[in-house]
């Protein structure tokens, strides 16, 4: 670890924090040297802060990537660190002002560093093959730019495979002006999904052998349960809908807690990372999920969580008891716990395998009941995508026999969901947002809303093994497993209003539809059916022209689809107050379109952020010119 | 010698091998205009990988002979283009002698849509002992695949070098009791267009055969099983088989391990 790295061991907001100089100073006099630090992971209590030096203008921030020898999970592990810690140590912007960081490859491989979420010149952006050639070991790169928006965000390795490897870590920018909400401490809770296993023998084991990970496959049981459950026709109705497509309806995720142990801010829920409060104070959590395959369900039972940023930009508060952070997304969430006691922090893995847990504590060493598991959600037919009517299968009775599975959690599996905009769960989900007034605003019509959809004269290819014949509206679909109700409410694409209007206002001139592909039992994910090495040339953008960008996920996976250098504004059913983000997740069988000015010249990465996906060519290019 | 017969085939297979394995000559791909200019690699270069299958690999126990039985596939390559080898067979261990290689293949291998394989490329046959060895060499045409309602097929047209021509079929299920434990039902079949004396075949459908086989799986790459395999031969083979003094239905206790590296 450098030796200027800062111990922010309580949490205190930036404001307070300033304020208590002194006790700045005797954090950094006491953990600052190093040796008091044990050489692994972040310490239990709150974060650690990357260590800086001011030059007029600029901050600058020097990093090393090593391979560091450290336990994780009380497990020998070597993960590639950043001055010695995993996650990464946290770097802290300050919005107007300039940086510079300069990065030094310890390694015996080439790395870089991608700056998630931040619009910057395009050099600057560190994806290797598309913005500089790498960083070759033994070389130091010394990234400047130029902080010119403010948030949570995080920042991560883009060569190979190395992000599983440990190598990501937290950025925030302080803003200019003051933030529209109050808060007393201020923690990251990084999430990550880490494996004993070489990542490139994880990769293998999904080329060669499909479902390797699952070890919640369907059983003979679960047939017979269904049986019981809905009836021989029935049962049999839905199993050969899934076996005419030979799709799984429990593949969720493709690698699971049967190899990964679930992180909190590099720590296990036995090594138990820890926020102190006081009783009373309001607590700002930074969730960012920065794991290489992992959907996150998060929930602190006992406490409301305030959602007041998505992707680091400011939304209209959303009281949630529940939020799904997809692979690259952030939430900041606020909660105010007003009894002293220990709450945990649970992040539940979408399919069930594992989890994540920590713990809020108004003492080191207290903890909270680790709730139970909840059993495997089972995807219905929304996730097809398609016209339930077509498939010779009414409406009422899908819906009331997915409903009658009792040992499926299926909430999510209700094909209605997203059906309609006017519908009566899209209304359900909107008007269930804690008594605030996020109602639908004023005329807004979904602009996707009739839209035919062209699959391309061969639906794709052999690199897409299904399309989405009727792609649905599912921003008010909490997804599978989760479900909205009046005691437990999940947050929604919906639910995401902006705080104030985007600059560009400007109706969008062109359309571009890209398509979510895949080919589960070779592995191969792509967009329009077309990996990387089979496309010719980026994807072109004019500059600063207004433009939508359609997405269409033809396969039976979510998918969290980053992209590089400028924001997209999600046409949700806010009309003008759209959400922007840097990273949109998509579920089966969705249809979403984003607003997007592409203000930055240069190349720009556009990828699915489950890291496996994106290996395997789902990623493109986008050239601004 | 088939050696000679199959050279023809061969070079042209190893010909269209190549070509296939061969990385596309990187003129085309998503890279923007500023990484071609300064001539960078691919951000996400595409995966070849392969992996040595053995399906079966098992002790045989039957009422007059006892056999070790083997099926193994073998292929190397990317998504879409693939090199493949597979074969089967049998060695009599006790209450006789000799074996056969059924079949050892060197295909070329092209994903055609999401589920099937075209392959082609060329294929070889030994009985051995007791008596003098009979070998052929053929040339394979394949489709492989997954069939609706997760069938796994395999079928090839086998045209041997005196023209002689063959169709085998066989399609396996994974029937999940648990997690781990795995009940394999296979069938397969074959047809004959001429007789050919020398290797027993007559001419029609030479055999119907079944297998059960109940796996458990310790690791995805490892597992052990036990199981049942009858084959029952028919018509004008099965009249041959008789000839010989041999029985036409023959019912075996498997054991044996699924593997893969």
């Amino acid at each position: 670890m450098s030796t200027s790295d800062i111990l922010t061991g309580d949490g205190l907001s930036r404001r307070r924090f300033l304020r208590n100089v002194t006790s700045m100073s005797v954090l950094a006099a006491l953990y600052g040297t190093s040796g008091l630090l044990p050489a692994w992971a972040w310490p239990r209590t709150g974060n650690l802060e990357a260590g800086k030096r001011v030059e007029g203008d600029t901050d600058i921030f020097d990093l090393t990537i090593d391979r560091t020898p450290m336990p994780i999970d009380g497990k020998d592990a070597r993960p590639i660190t950043v001055n010695g810690t995993v996650p990464a140590p946290l770097i802290r912007l300050k919005e107007g002002r300039d940086v510079r960081i300069r990065v030094t490859n310890n390694l015996d491989e080439d790395t870089s560093i991608h700056w998630h979420g931040i619009l910057l010149p395009f050099e600057m952006d560190g994806v290797p093959g598309v913005t500089f050639p790498g960083i070759k070991p033994g070389e130091t790169f010394e990234y400047r730019y130029p902080v010119r928006q403010s948030g949570t965000y995080w920042y991560h390795s883009h060569s190979g495979l190395q992000e599983q490897e440990g190598h990501y870590g937290p950025l925030i920018v302080d803003p200019a002006e003051p933030e529209p909400y109050d808060y007393d401490r201020d923690y990251v809770v990084m999430l990550s999904d880490w494996t004993f296993e070489d990542p490139h023998a994880v990769f293998r084991k999904l080329k060669v052998a499909e479902g390797y990970y699952n070890y919640q496959k369907r059983t003979i049981k679960d047939l017979l349960e269904d049986i019981k459950a809905k009836g021989w026709e029935q049962t049999m109705r839905e199993r050969a809908m899934w076996g005419e497509m030979r799709m799984s309806s429990r593949d969720l995720l493709d690698v699971t807690g049967s190899t990964y142990t679930y992180l909190v801010n590099g720590r296990s829920p036995a090594d138990n990372w820890t926020g102190l409060f006081r009783p009373g104070e309001k607590v700002r959590l930074r969730v960012i999920n920065g794991s290489a395959m992992t959907f996150f369900d998060v929930r602190i039972p006992g406490l409301k969580m305030t959602v007041v940023q998505a992707d680091g930009q400011n939304v209209e508060p959303v009281p949630v008891d529940e939020f799904r952070v997809g692979v690259a997304e952030t939430y900041d969430v606020i909660v105010e716990p007003t009894e002293d006691r220990a709450y945990t922090i649970f992040a539940e893995a979408m399919d069930r395998s594992g989890y994540a847990a920590a713990t809020l504590a108004t003492r080191e060493g207290e903890r909270a009941e680790i709730p139970k598991r909840r059993p495997m959600p089972e995807r219905g037919m929304e996730s097809m995508g398609m016209d339930h009517g077509g498939m010779d299968m009414g409406d009422d009775e899908m819906s009331g026999d997915m409903d009658g599975g009792d040992e499926m959690a299926s909430g999510s599996s209700d094909p209605h969901a997203g059906h309609d905009m006017s519908g009566g769960d899209q209304a359900m989900n909107g008007d269930d947002s804690g008594g605030m007034n996020m109602g639908e605003d004023e005329g807004y019509e979904w602009p996707l809303a009739g839209r035919e959809i062209s699959h391309g004269h061969d639906d794709h290819g052999p690199g897409a093994a299904m399309v989405a014949s009727d792609p649905q509206n599912r921003m008010g679909d909490p997804g599978i497993g989760l479900e909205s109700t009046e005691d437990h409410k999940v947050l929604v694409y919906d639910d995401l209003r902006a705080l104030a209007l985007w600059p560009d206002q400007r109706e969008p001139e062109r359309e571009v539809e890209l398509h979510l592909t895949g080919n589960m039992e070779r592995y191969m994910w792509s967009f329009d059916g077309k990996k990387f090495s089979e496309v010719d040339g980026p994807i072109r953008f004019k500059h600063n022209e207004r433009l939508r960008l359609i997405l269409v996920n033809d396969t039976m996976m979510d998918h969290p689809i980053h992209l590089h250098g400028m924001w997209m504004e999600l046409e949700n059913r806010h009309g003008k107050y759209r959400p922007r983000k840097h990273t949109l997740s998509l579920k089966p069988g969705e249809m979403l379109s984003a607003q997007i000015t592409p203000e930055h010249k240069g190349d720009w990465a556009f990828h699915c952020h489950l890291l496996y996906h994106m290996d395997a060519g789902m990623f493109r290019v986008v050239s601004v010119a | 010698m088939p050696i000679q017969t199959i050279k023809h085939p061969s070079r042209w297979l190893a010909t269209v091998c190549v070509l296939a394995l061969t990385p596309t000559l990187a003129l085309a791909d998503g890279r923007g205009d500023y990484a071609r200019e300064q001539g960078w690699d691919s951000p996400v270069p595409d995966m070849r990988t392969g992996m040595l299958l053995f399906d079966r690999l098992e002790y045989a126990a039957g009422d007059d002979e006892d056999s070790v039985d083997w099926e193994f596939q073998a292929w190397y390559g990317g998504d879409i283009n693939r090199l493949v080898i597979e074969g089967e067979g049998e060695h009599v261990v006790s209450g006789g002698d000799g074996g056969e290689i059924e079949s050892l293949d060197l295909l070329y291998g092209r994903l055609i849509s999401p589920y099937w394989s075209v392959q082609a490329g060329v294929g070889y046959q030994l009985e051995y002992g007791p008596g003098p060895d009979h070998d052929r060499g053929f040339a394979v045409l394949g489709l492989e695949g997954l069939a609706p309602y997760w069938f796994e097929i395999d079928t090839k047209l086998r045209v041997s070098e005196d023209g002689d021509a063959s169709v085998d079929f066989e399609a396996e299920y994974d029937m999940r009791l648990t997690q781990r434990l795995v009940l394999q039902p296979r069938a397969g079949t074959s047809v004959a267009f001429q007789e050919v004396e020398e290797f027993g075949v007559g001419q029609g459908v030479n055999h119907v055969k079944a297998g059960l086989r109940l796996r458990y799986e310790i690791q995805r790459e490892f597992a052990p099983y036990v199981g049942v395999s009858w084959k029952k031969q028919l018509g004008d083979t099965a009249d041959l088989a008789r000839e010989e003094g041999h029985d036409t239905d023959d019912l075996r206790l498997v054991a044996g391990v699924r593997m893969w590296f």
